[in-house]
């Protein structure tokens, strides 16, 4: 949205720019690691105007992968630079950079995330022995959390909205958007919820879809909480028992896991 | 002290902006209460025309803002109702053409002299849109029974709360209560349901909509319509009264068409 500001070095398709949000790096169309080597040629010519900052990175729709952003983050570490946040209209590029641990969000709603970061208190915060975090309001359509670890949602997640996390997505409340869990291969996650209708179920590389408007009607009249994982090659989805975990059996252990990040936090 | 901002936004087009802040400014004068209602959908203006006002424009809120005139040269006053105002948006410019600080400007100006300001948003949810909420005391959020109209309401009310606004209000326009129970159309509890703010009210689907925007002349100047009670009861709601919301049934068969019925069976 806004990165008008001082522009303090222009070169064709690589640009930093001071925002209010401090530096920003556009790299633009072009080979990936001539566009490096130009990056590094800038920072090397006023090396102190960059040490010890931290910068976000603008590549508009170029796709990167997490290995391709690793050695971007590198290259800023030679020079003493920290890479925070990844800014991109690409999904994949969105989902890389969110696997690292960087911050994501496209232009339009990279002030929302700010301020929602701030306001709604989203916490980070460790479930089960590992990173996790938890959002205390509706997230709403075209809102999106990523986190490379679990995500808690307190609240509904309406259409158009969307959830991807490395780990678990687990939502106490209605879901009616998109999620996306396990999102760096990890077939063993499990999505659950009060309400489980999303729009579009990812856990690792598997896809499910919303039977459709009316179904998913008379789905929410019955009113169970469900935990959708990955079985046989396919996602299936099944009504949240807790004794479940008592039984010993195949789902045994992927219920268990879901009790403890739930009862960690209920 | 001073005047209350009110915007009415929708993200969604032709759902009832214009005709919803023009009746709700001529309903708010017509209990006495000094408004101006402001046409911030520059390069698209409608509000003059809805409120009949079109043949009476000499400056508009372009003209204001560029200091092309005076404030006051700009206002136009309502000569059917005494304390109803406007102030025209620009048609030959668009939405680039003003900024959020603007819009604070000219509200600024204007909240001594006024009881309220109404602020008719365009579509969408770039500049012209935060232009118009960026003065805004009160967000109301306007939309009708349909999955796509809701669907960007709920992305309105997202970008509202991360600008740190207090939850905007809903009211929910064009319902036909017929095809609500025929199960044809979202109910109010289903758009509730997804948009979890508070109902400010409900304005059935009303023909006599269609008939006053076309002559210019707001509804509830002639207050005979339901369209013309709902947006009556909105602005007592404004006001901080207690009225209930009004019942949408079919009005049930009075006693000449029963005792017909009951003779025909007989």
């Amino acid at each position: 949205m806004e990165h008008s500001g001082v522009e303090t070095i222009s070169r064709a398709h690589v640009s930093i720019k001071g925002t209010s949000d401090g530096l920003v790096i556009h790299l633009g169309p072009g080979d990936w690691n001539s566009l490096l080597i130009a990056l590094a040629e800038k920072l090397d010519r006023t090396p102190s105007f960059f040490r010890g900052g931290r910068v976000a990175l603008n590549v508009g729709p170029r796709q990167l992968t997490a290995s391709q952003l690793e050695t971007l983050g590198t290259l800023l570490s030679k020079f003493q630079v920290s890479l925070w946040a990844v800014l991109s209209d690409s999904v994949e590029t969105q989902r890389a950079a969110a696997e690292m641990g960087l911050e994501t969000s496209l232009a339009l709603s990279r002030t929302e995330h700010l301020i929602s970061e701030q306001l709604n208190g989203r916490e980070r915060v460790i479930a089960d022995g590992e990173p996790a975090i938890l959002v205390r309001r509706i997230v709403r359509s075209g809102q999106s959390v990523c986190h490379t670890g679990h995500v808690i949602i307190i609240g509904d997640v309406n259409p158009g909205a969307e959830i991807v996390a490395g780990g678990d997505i687990i939502v106490w409340g209605r879901l009616r958007g998109n999620v996306h869990a396990g999102s760096n291969g990890n077939e063993r996650a499990i999505v659950g919820a009060l309400v489980l209708a999303p729009m579009l179920l990812r856990i690792a590389g598997y896809v499910a879809r919303s039977p459709g408007r009316e179904d998913s009607e008379a789905y929410e009249q019955s009113v169970v909480p469900e935990v959708a994982f990955v079985h046989n090659g396919q996602i299936v989805a099944e009504p949240w028992r807790a004794t479940d975990g008592l039984y010993g059996d195949w789902r045994a252990d992927l219920l268990r896991r879901a009790a403890n990040t739930l009862s960690t936090w209920f | 002290m001073g005047a209350t901002v009110i915007t009415i936004t929708s993200g969604k087009g032709g759902v009832g902006k214009t005709t919803a802040t023009a009746n709700l400014s001529a309903a708010l004068a017509m209990r006495g209460k000094k408004v101006v209602a402001i046409d911030a959908d520059i390069g698209l203006r409608n509000l003059d025309v809805v409120m009949g006002l079109e043949n009476r424009i000499v400056y508009d809120l372009v003209n204001v803002v560029e200091g092309a005139c005076r404030l006051r040269q700009a206002l136009i006053k309502d000569k059917r109702i005494e304390n109803l105002y406007m102030i025209p948006a620009a048609q030959s410019r668009d939405k680039s053409a003003i900024r959020p600080q603007d819009m604070i400007d000219v509200c600024d100006q204007l909240r001594p002299d006024f009881d309220f300001i109404l602020i008719d948003s365009p579509a969408g949810i770039e500049q012209g849109f935060r232009n118009a909420i960026a003065p805004a005391d009160r967000i109301c959020i306007i939309t009708t029974p349909e999955v796509a109209a809701v669907r960007d309401a709920d992305r309105v009310v997202g970008l509202i709360e991360a600008e740190g606004k207090d939850a905007p209000s809903l009211i929910l326009n064009r319902l036909r209560p017929r095809m609500v129970q025929r199960g044809d159309m979202l109910d109010t509890a289903d758009v509730l349901d997804v948009l979890a703010i508070e109902l400010l009210g409900i304005v059935p689907e009303d023909e006599a909509i269609i008939v006053s925007t076309n002559r210019g002349i707001p509804v509830v100047m002639e207050n005979t319509s339901r369209a013309a009670q709902a947006f009556c009861n909105i602005a007592a709601r404004l006001l901080g009264e207690n009225v209930p919301i009004m019942e949408l049934e079919e009005p049930s068969p009075s006693w000449l068409s029963k005792i017909a019925h009951l003779v025909r069976r007989g």
